[in-house]
């Protein structure tokens, strides 16, 4: 059974799972104490099977061209927003940046189009930060098994594929052109992506887009048919809240910051061993909040336009116009030396990795920047000593 | 880390060598070996995050290449949600390291056709797991354990799921030669004294176990006065 056929029967799927049905429990509305008892488990737990330990990773945008229309992402193909795509020496400075500041788990970004997001990039980006990048990740257009293969065989660990959102009526209705509004292609994306090899698979949903309890209980079944699915993988699950973007869009539904801590902690308890990954779209508050409860795994001092850490790919930005580069007109040209390409949201916890990592051992947390060694996945064989 | 491991009395500390450095440029970034002192512990590398023999053994090689003793601990756990130790791919890579020189200890299920056919490619000793690393259910597989135990030719490690100090001693009295302990202490309020504990423990198990004098567990009572005394009333 695939588990488009479990989404279309959730009901009974959620009754005959026990974890599933406590998670469902868990979203009903709680009392302040019972949010309590819920997050003292949630710490109980965390520390059990994470260690006093908190990951973390820096997202690297490689380009914002897209082919897509997704109502809430500022990289929509029909947004007039000023786009790069950084070439392998650009992307390699910029990972040089992120190495300095202690990052040793690197995803790399990229909107969706074939053209410039072109056959052989990727794998040429990976293959370029290998030797310095212990641990990489993607999150880029689904694609085919055969496709993620090389990727894999570069020294790529990890993929990250959200639904966006599981309401399949929704989907249609918020994705609206490019090979993105295929609901069913996204959804076995990450079936794909473990035949491939890769071995930490992320999947998450956009908070907004949505009713949230039933967006996070869809989540939480996903994850329990992956884990039985794709066994051998290490799973995370991240919940972003929408955030302003270019083209102005404002989220259909909204999460309170308690119904947010509410589904995280369901999520721990429910899912023991499962990572969750904390972005810096939430405020600086709510995330040293949230730090100890029950995320593994976090971002810092992140930038989400391509050449945001070092300023490469500056000189290049352009329009993209129905699937053309379009020059920029005088004098904005002139200006566009200075101009970075437009983001993909915007941040609201602005602190550096030292900070972040400072304030984590002062909650008697220990920053873990390598937690992988790239030679597990190495095609080389090691000699006998 | 420094203190709890000075409390425990330890001589063995395991490293997950995905968390070290082992291209040799001391990345102050994956300092995690610093904090083990190599003239007072063996450092121990482990191959968590291996999920073939193949990948373990490439580990393991990295390991000796980079400096680390050539001593490994073998975890070959593909599943994430239970860490159970894959049998088939442990015994490979067993094989293959144990023929190279290695000291190997294989963390496994509480197997004990496995734990024989581990030692019969070499192995310096079986790791069978007490419960789900880190569930702190204590000695689940305590039947299978004592078969592994009383046909073992090399030490016995219960690794995994001990999660209080009177399960360690558990362990020592069934005649376990060590314990290895992690999470109990590491997430404890106060790792030091819970270090402490479990070092008492560990002697206390293994002063009864040497006593031979513990009797085991019976459903009856038995009456400190022999029932049948009588009949040998006068005969001495």
């Amino acid at each position: 059974m695939s588990f488009a056929d479990t989404l279309t029967s959730l009901e009974s799927c959620v009754r005959q799972r026990p974890q599933l049905k406590r998670f469902q429990s868990l979203l009903t509305p709680l009392s302040g104490h019972d949010l309590e008892s819920l997050a003292a488990e949630a710490v109980v737990v965390t520390r059990r099977n994470f260690g006093r330990t908190m990951h973390l990773f820096a997202p690297l945008y490689l380009s914002n061209e897209c082919i897509n229309n997704c109502a809430y992402c500022g990289f929509s193909r029909d947004n007039p927003i000023l786009r790069t795509t950084l070439t392998v020496p650009q992307v390699v400075k910029e990972a040089q940046y992120l190495v300095s500041q202690g990052f040793r788990d690197i995803l790399l970004v990229a909107g969706e189009h074939p053209r410039f997001v072109s056959e052989g990039y990727l794998e040429e980006c990976i293959a370029a930060l290998r030797d310095f990048v212990p641990r990489i990740s993607i999150e880029v257009g689904p694609m085919e098994t055969d496709d993620y293969r090389p990727l894999v065989q570069a020294g790529c660990e990890g993929l990250i594929v959200y639904q966006e959102t599981y309401d399949q009526e929704a989907y249609h209705e918020y994705h609206t052109a490019g090979p993105k509004k295929d609901f069913h292609w996204r959804l076995a994306c990450p079936e794909r992506g473990y035949a491939a090899g890769f071995r930490r698979i992320g999947i998450g949903a956009l908070i907004g887009l949505a009713p949230w309890k039933e967006e996070v209980l869809r989540l939480a079944a996903h994850l329990d048919y992956l884990q039985r699915s794709c066994w051998k993988a290490r799973f995370t699950i991240s919940l972003p809240r929408l955030r302003p973007a270019a083209g102005a869009f404002h989220p259909r539904y909204t999460m309170s910051d308690a119904e947010f801590v509410q589904a995280l902690c369901a999520f721990r308890v429910c899912f023991p061993q499962v990572g969750i990954v904390l972005s810096t779209r939430e405020s600086p508050g709510l995330r040293d909040a949230l730090f100890p409860l029950c995320i593994t795994s976090i971002s810092a001092g992140s930038h989400t336009e391509p050449g945001g850490y070092t300023g490469v790919g500056a000189s290049d930005v352009h329009l993209t116009v129905r699937g053309r580069r379009v020059e920029l007109d005088t004098p904005a040209s002139v200006e566009a030396h200075l101009t970075p390409a437009t983001g993909q949201f915007n941040i609201s916890d602005e602190r550096s990795p030292r900070e972040i990592a400072n304030y984590l051992r002062g909650i008697d947390l220990e920053p873990v920047w390598k937690d992988w060694e790239s030679s597990i996945l190495s095609p080389e064989p090691v000699a006998s000593t | 880390m420094r203190d709890a491991l000075a409390a425990s009395g330890t001589e063995i500390v395991t490293v997950a060598l995905r968390r070290a450095d082992l291209s040799g440029k001391k990345d102050p970034y994956a300092d995690i070996l610093d904090f083990i002192d190599p003239s007072r512990y063996l450092i121990l590398p482990n191959t968590s995050g291996a999920v073939t023999a193949e990948e373990a053994v490439r580990l393991a090689r990295l390991a000796v290449s980079s400096g680390l003793p050539k001593w490994v601990k073998l975890e070959i756990h593909p599943d994430p949600v239970y860490l159970m130790p894959d049998p088939i791919e442990t015994l490979k890579a067993a094989e293959i390291l144990a023929k190279e020189g290695f000291v190997v200890l294989p963390y496994i299920n509480a197997d004990p056709v496995l734990a024989k056919r581990l030692q019969d490619v070499g192995t310096a000793a079986v790791m069978p797991l007490g419960s789900p690393i880190g569930s702190n259910q204590g000695i689940a597989t305590r039947r299978q354990i004592e078969i592994i135990i009383d046909q073992a030719t090399v030490p016995v490690i219960v690794d995994a799921g001990l999660g209080r100090p009177s399960h360690a001693a558990e362990a020592l009295e069934m005649g376990a030669d060590a314990v290895l302990v992690n999470t109990a202490i590491a997430i404890a309020g106060d790792p030091s004294a819970v270090a402490g504990a479990f070092r008492l423990a560990v002697e206390a198990g293994r002063i009864a176990f040497e006593s031979g004098g513990i009797p085991e567990v019976s459903n009856t009572a038995s009456a400190s006065s022999p029932l049948t005394g009588f009949l040998f009333e006068g005969k001495s």
